[in-house]
């Protein structure tokens, strides 16, 4: 053990550097554990373990369940560190420390004590996407943006630090993750005209080591005029503060709730960030840089390396927050790209980046209903807007119709798994549009600063809302969709066994061939899935997870279901709402074949 | 669509006959489907400060409830009382906060137009999505 850990460490050194975290870099290169939400710092949710495969998967069967008793939406999933696993609940944040070897006992529950109000400035439920593991601590982000680190043997509070004010509308949703001696963490509150940042906090502590926010002057978003790049070119001085009115920035948005990425080689931590201030775009002219915007920056330091602004200007509310894939070797035209990142945005693009200098190489649209924006062009990174989908061309008590996709984006923060094996992407996608009309609004501190108002519906002639697709980054070209009734809200995991598994919003847990798309397996846990789906193995044997629970933004439509669904269905028949599907309740469901 | 235009001025001749019945009891005027302007200002307040957890149209959500049918049977003082102070609802099985609007300003101002939206959509003489307005 004690060898293994020191080959660890002197592997992590020569390849990083002093800021490698050896324990974790080690455990979650090990199939059997699941250290990491996204499986990895390249956020690739693959998995190794192949017991479970093409052949057999149809056998699985549920092994055992677990309910949260809590009623919310359940984002995010399980971590396996060793023989324990840990999950987490929404508000009120509960994490449990569950027994492998007596499967389902807990062996510590925490529970924070959080003022309630914070709940009323969530934006869209109270969903959490978990803890993250390292050096012995358990560490969670709350609602209301207390970072805990807890001791994961016993779920002892070690230390906590205050990342927010949730009296702003600052509040967390997002999985924080552990860099070297780091914890990195974001902020929520986009629709309450709060400043987004990233922070970083000592491991050992919770001490604030830096904080690099998303707009504003170069000294608080920790830029360098001359180093920090943009579309290959220095980002000069001001580079934010220029693409605001006055002091608009202030009140900038820029939130930073989604997932973070890491490589470890180059240093680089990989975000993105939300929507700028108000959804009515007529009130903040300007690029409102930089929201919306793939940020690279020095892990130790915070220091931006490169960054790319992916929707300057946004109209339509496409935040740029889900997870950044980092992948190698992918071939892109003639070239071959030794380090690529692969992002499917909002907005609707799937873009693949150099991600050692943020070069730009390919931008399509993973969804063909996409109509906002023909192209994006690849000299300026710019999306060539249609006149006719443009919110601000529309202008303020406009009514802007049947731009796709809706608010809630092609995709959202359902993150997205890569498999080495095929070199393919597997994408949980949103499939509808939206109705937008942008109205004056006035900010009030803690208060929603919206400013826009919309109905979402199915792209017009579908029938369904969603689609789990393979994607060749590469090409930039969708391989097979299988459609889906509602959206997939669910992260997917791919498999050395040759499967993709996600969830649904009925709730089932299916696996998929990684080829053709073939469905294998499914089966109908008790609520629906917003929750990501993980692997890992318990005395030699592979077992699948994912947590049930239905809620988050696509809860929003569950009461009544989406408006104008009569017309997508056509004679089909009435769209059912979500509501005849299923209902709600966090529920743990651990998978395995019969013995 | 047109089913649903259809559909809508049913709902709206309904409605329209209602009104007829008892004129002062109405808070929103719906004609042909369209709206007068302060239901329609309702119909925009709501989508700002309410829509993010009470669901489009006031149909609810998985986590706040379906506004068409509580205005079934709160009073609008009841509804003032609720929108201005808010309410907690909070146990070990739910968790729903409504927050204080008391002091926001987009909010107590227009406070009579958005009870006007949801007491149209709630009565049934408004359909879902957005009205159109009286006169355009």
């Amino acid at each position: 053990m004690l060898k293994r850990a020191a080959l660890a460490l002197t592997l992590a050194v020569a390849a990083t550097g002093a800021s490698a975290n050896p324990e974790l870099l080690r455990l979650q290169r090990d199939p059997n554990q699941w250290v990491i939400p996204n499986g990895n710092y390249a956020s690739q949710r693959y998995s190794e373990l192949n017991q479970i495969n093409r052949e057999n998967v149809n056998q699985l069967r549920p092994a055992w369940q677990f309910s949260t008793g809590v009623l919310r939406g359940h984002e995010g999933g399980p971590l396996v560190v060793g023989e324990v696993m840990y999950i987490h609940t929404p508000f009120p944040n509960r994490v449990f420390a569950l027994d492998l070897n007596t499967p389902g006992r807990v062996l510590w529950r925490y529970e924070p004590t959080q003022d309630p109000s914070v709940i009323g400035v969530m934006c869209c439920d109270t969903v959490n996407r978990g803890p993250a593991y390292a050096d012995g601590k358990i560490i969670l982000s709350q609602a209301d943006t207390t970072l805990v680190a807890l001791d994961a043997r016993t779920g002892r509070e070690v230390w906590k630090v205050k990342n927010g004010d949730a009296g702003k509308g600052e509040t967390s949703t997002m999985s924080p993750l552990v860099v070297g001696d780091k914890v990195l963490v974001g902020i929520s509150g986009g629709e309450f005209g709060i400043r987004g940042h990233i922070t970083a906090y000592n491991l050992a502590d919770g001490k604030q080591a830096w904080r690099a926010y998303s707009v504003g002057p170069d000294n608080e978003i920790l830029f360098d005029p001359q180093k920090t790049t943009a579309m290959g070119q220095p980002v000069g001085e001001n580079s934010s503060l220029r693409t605001w009115e006055g002091d608009q920035w202030k009140i900038g948005g820029g939130a930073t709730w989604g997932w973070i990425s890491y490589d470890p080689e180059l240093n680089l931590i990989y975000y993105g960030s939300g929507n700028p201030g108000t959804w009515n775009p007529v009130q903040r002219p300007g690029d409102n840089k930089w929201s919306m915007t793939i940020f690279a920056r020095d892990a130790n330091t915070g220091m931006a390396r490169w960054v790319y602004q992916m929707t300057p200007h946004d109209e339509w509310d496409y935040d740029g927050v889900n997870e950044m894939i980092l992948a190698d070797n992918i071939q892109v035209g003639n070239q071959r790209v030794a380090k690529a990142l692969v992002h499917f945005d909002r907005n609707g693009f799937g873009y693949t980046l150099n991600r050692e200098n943020g070069q730009l190489l390919v931008a399509q649209k993973f969804d063909p209903a996409v109509n906002w924006a023909t192209h994006v062009d690849m000299e300026t990174g710019r999306p060539q807007v249609v006149r006719e989908f443009s919110t601000r061309q529309g202008g303020e008590d406009q009514n802007t119709q049947n731009i796709c996709p809706a608010a809630l984006g092609s995709k959202d923060q359902q993150p997205a798994a890569y498999s080495p094996r095929s070199g393919m992407f597997y994408v949980p996608t949103n499939h509808v549009c939206m109705d937008y009309e942008p109205f004056r609004v006035s900010y009030t501190a803690g208060q929603p600063y919206i400013g826009a108002t919309l109905s979402m519906y199915p792209p017009k002639g579908s029938d369904h809302m969603g689609n789990f697709i393979a994607w060749d980054a590469g090409q930039g070209r969708i391989v097979w969709s299988k459609p889906e009734r509602f959206s997939v809200w669910s992260g997917a995991l791919a498999t050395a066994g040759d499967i993709v598994f996600y969830g649904t919003l009925e709730g089932y847990l299916k696996a998929v061939d990684l080829k053709d798309g073939k469905e294998l397996f499914s089966y109908r846990t008790p609520s629906g899935i917003i929750g990501n789906v993980n692997t890992f193995t318990h005395k030699g044997k592979q077992y699948v997870a994912v947590l049930s629970g239905v809620g988050g933004w696509a809860g929003i439509g569950m009461a009544a279901g989406l408006q104008g669904e009569s017309e997508g269905l056509g004679a089909v028949g009435a769209y059912k709402s979500l509501s005849d599907y299923t209902q709600l309740g966090g529920v743990l469901t651990v998978f395995a074949l019969p013995n | 669509m047109k089913m649903l235009m259809a559909s809508a001025l049913v709902l709206a001749a309904l409605g329209g006959a209602a009104l007829a019945e008892d004129k002062d009891e109405k808070p929103y005027k719906v004609v042909d489907g369209k709206v007068d302007q302060a239901t329609f200002n309702g119909y925009r307040r709501y989508g700002n400060s309410c829509l993010q957890c009470h669901g489009p149209d006031g149909a609810g959500s998985s986590y706040a409830p379906n506004l068409t049918d509580s205005l079934k049977h709160l009073s609008q003082e009841q509804f003032a009382e609720t929108v201005i102070n808010g309410r907690q609802n909070v146990s070990s099985s739910q968790q729903n906060v409504m927050p204080s609007f008391g002091h926001v300003e987009d909010v107590v101002t227009y406070l009579d137009d958005i009870y006007a939206y949801l007491k149209a959509r709630s009565d049934g003489a408004l359909g879902r999505g957005r009205p159109e307005r009286i006169g355009r």
